[in-house]
């Protein structure tokens, strides 16, 4: 008798328990976990990523979450270390359980982190440029910018219809430097321009001087092209306009922010870069799609941090909009219904460009997304 | 040809002068305590951000020169203090590791107020580059250069003329003769670190014209100062000189004649041969030990 009392005792507390459970699940946040490089040398980019998801997370959350559900963001700072973001990663996937991650500031984060991503089969959208990250396609690594790749094809392409086909390179020894310059190699001997002259420097270096006088010391040379970020295309630009060079002269996408016209100044007027429409969103035409996107960014970032804009936040404004939009598709936060929504999401207007992804493709962009804008009296320029 | 080899050298002096002013800070506080403030490139930091700041808020630009480097010299005597000071029984290697905790402290501070981004500052008179022989030269530099000089005389002024001076290279001497004929060390070790502090950020101030100004800058400038200083011989004002200089002129022509890829080790070779042959440095005092 007593034994029987006690089992179904037991046993309700055990249905109880689980209901429990079960209703905590249902208002349990979706947790979205990140690492970024918030400082560091490359603070830059993770610390206007790290404000850009802050502030969108607060913002769903406020106008009723996804699914009714509210999100949560588990954020750590890599400080631009490759090991540290692999045992942030690990945590974020291990101990915090996280639905999805967005994050990873720079490809050699990125790239620790990977593996770990695919052994654990949890959805990982980066926000680093190397064209490694989704080239061979990774079932579970999805990323938000333009490969170097395409900025390199983008810029080759504008300087053949300038007529340009002898350069100079210069670019950082860091990561984006180096892989930029390797696709840049490989971009122009396809097209048929030549690399003359094809120099580097690290990113700590205060000047440029003699990497750029030996670039103009080679006869031929008709353009000149800097891969790299942080300060030091800055001190490029600097250098340049200080020997006196005339040659028409590019940089990356690696500085496409504004704060690079304040720190290069007069120095920057007439050059070129591949960039997101981010940095001239008054002068999109009315019809392009990204238009309100982009404006509304903008005005919503500068309002709230009091601080300008930047492509890099913009990377972490798509990637965390590709994950809510994926999820909401899903129904759910299953970790392979999110991926296989994620791979298939078409024509996602985002600030960066317009996303169509597929199994073939984890980034959904092509080259066209980058607009080329020109320094013209300290204010980008649309070109084309 | 020849053109080439003047750019790379003035490149290289005026990054070289840098270094020379930072390890100038670095060989003054080693003269008066044996101590390596690894603290050094921070005030360095301070002085350009702080002058970039204040100038920012519409104070004029000679006025945020002078309270940026106050507010260094006071971080300076600070950082003696309340980090040196209360550890004054500890060796020395405890002492350079507080230095090295101080300076992540001030950093990361530093991080807190003005935030991570990079700041310019203008170059003090024209942004004209002077053209001489084909090369070119920021005229920055000139004052990078003048203002090294001036402060580099004034340094050898101070130690050989005045008595405060004196009072601090007896002490690094030996600190408890020192102390019985009625120094105060105390005191003279503030003092080092009050000038070695206006020195680094001086020099901060400067320089930020060139290679701009952020949270960070003193990590790598403060560490290239540090071996300047270790080439030219820990504690000789000449050798900081002329290591900075030597260490600056070898990187530029590194990165223009070889590659830049092996400018840092050829920099980094540079050291390991001049400490092989000479392991005081270039002009490293002879150590007399005394029985």
């Amino acid at each position: 008798m007593l034994k029987t009392i006690l089992r179904r005792t037991g046993k309700f507390a055990a249905i109880a328990a689980a209901g429990l459970v079960m209703s905590a699940q249902a208002a349990e946040p979706i947790k979205i976990g990140s690492f970024l490089s918030v400082t560091g040398p490359a603070s830059f980019l993770g610390d206007p990523e790290l404000k850009t998801l802050e502030m969108y997370v607060e913002k769903i959350n406020e106008e009723g979450g996804v699914l009714g559900r509210q999100l949560e963001l588990i954020h750590y700072d890599d400080v631009g270390n490759a090991s540290n973001a692999r045992n942030f990663a690990s945590r974020l996937i291990r101990s915090d359980r996280v639905d999805i991650i967005v994050g990873g500031s720079t490809t050699g984060a990125t790239m620790a982190a990977v593996p770990l991503v695919e052994q654990a089969k949890i959805p990982f959208i980066s926000l680093a440029g190397a064209v490694v990250i989704t080239t061979p396609v990774k079932e579970w690594v999805f990323k938000t910018p333009q490969s170097d790749r395409m900025a390199a094809e983008r810029i080759l392409a504008d300087m053949k219809d300038r007529g340009i086909t002898k350069i100079g390179l210069i670019s950082g020894t860091g990561g984006f430097g180096s892989s930029g310059r390797t696709q840049t190699l490989e971009v122009a001997e396809q097209v048929g321009i030549e690399v003359l002259a094809d120099v580097t420097y690290s990113g700590s270096d205060t000047d440029m001087t003699a990497q750029l006088t030996n670039i103009r010391n080679t006869d031929g040379v008709e353009a000149v092209l800097n891969f790299g970020f942080g300060q030091g295309p800055a001190i490029v630009t600097r250098n340049y306009d200080q020997l006196g060079m005339e040659l028409p002269f590019y940089q990356s996408h690696g500085v496409a922010s504004d704060s690079f016209l304040e720190l290069a100044g007069d120095s920057a007027e007439g050059l070129r870069l591949p960039a997101s429409p981010l940095l001239v969103p008054d002068s999109l035409p009315d019809d392009d799609p990204q238009k309100k996107v982009v404006q509304d960014y903008k005005a919503e970032y500068e309002a709230r941090w009091d601080s300008k804009v930047s492509t890099f936040g913009a990377y972490a404004y798509d990637g965390l909009m590709l994950a809510v939009q994926a999820i909401e598709a899903a129904g759910s936060t299953d970790k392979e219904a999110v991926r296989e929504a994620l791979e298939n999401i078409q024509g996602h207007v985002g600030v960066t460009g317009v996303f169509n992804m597929s199994p073939e493709d984890h980034n959904g962009l092509d080259a066209d997304s980058f607009r080329i804008l020109e320094v013209q009296n300290g204010e980008w320029k649309l070109i084309n | 040809m020849f053109a080439e080899f003047l750019q790379y050298l003035f490149t290289g002096i005026t990054i070289g002068a840098t270094y020379a002013l930072i390890a100038l800070g670095f060989t003054l506080i080693y003269n008066a305590s044996h101590v390596i403030n690894f603290a050094q490139g921070e005030f360095l930091m301070i002085g350009g951000m702080a002058t970039v700041s204040l100038t920012a808020m519409g104070v004029p630009m000679v006025l945020a020169i002078i309270l940026a480097v106050l507010l260094a010299g006071v971080l300076g005597i600070l950082l003696q203090r309340f980090a040196i000071a209360p550890a004054k029984q500890a060796d020395v290697v405890t002492l350079i590791i507080i230095t090295i905790g101080a300076s992540i402290f001030i950093r990361g501070l530093a991080q807190l107020v003005w935030g991570k981004e990079y700041h310019v500052m203008q170059n003090f008179s024209s942004d004209e580059p002077i053209r001489i022989f084909g090369a070119v030269l920021n005229s920055q530099s000139l004052w990078v250069l003048g203002i090294g000089a001036i402060l580099v005389v004034g340094l050898v002024l101070f130690f050989t003329r005045t008595l405060i001076g004196k009072a601090i290279l007896a002490t690094s001497m030996n600190k408890e003769a020192a102390r019985l004929v009625g120094i105060r060390t105390q005191l003279v070790l503030m003092l080092a670190f009050l000038v070695s502090a206006v020195l680094g950020s001086v020099a901060g101030i400067v320089v930020a014209p060139i290679t701009f100004t952020s949270y960070d800058i003193g990590i790598m400038l403060g560490l290239k100062g540090f071996v300047a200083a270790a080439i030219g011989g820990l504690g000789s004002g000449m050798g900081a000189v002329v290591g900075g200089l030597l260490l600056g002129i070898v990187e530029a022509m590194a990165a223009g004649y070889i590659s830049s890829d092996y400018k840092d080790a050829v920099a980094f070779s540079m050291i390991l041969i001049v400490l092989f042959f000479m392991p005081r440095g270039l002009f490293g005092a002879k150590v007399v030990e005394r029985v």
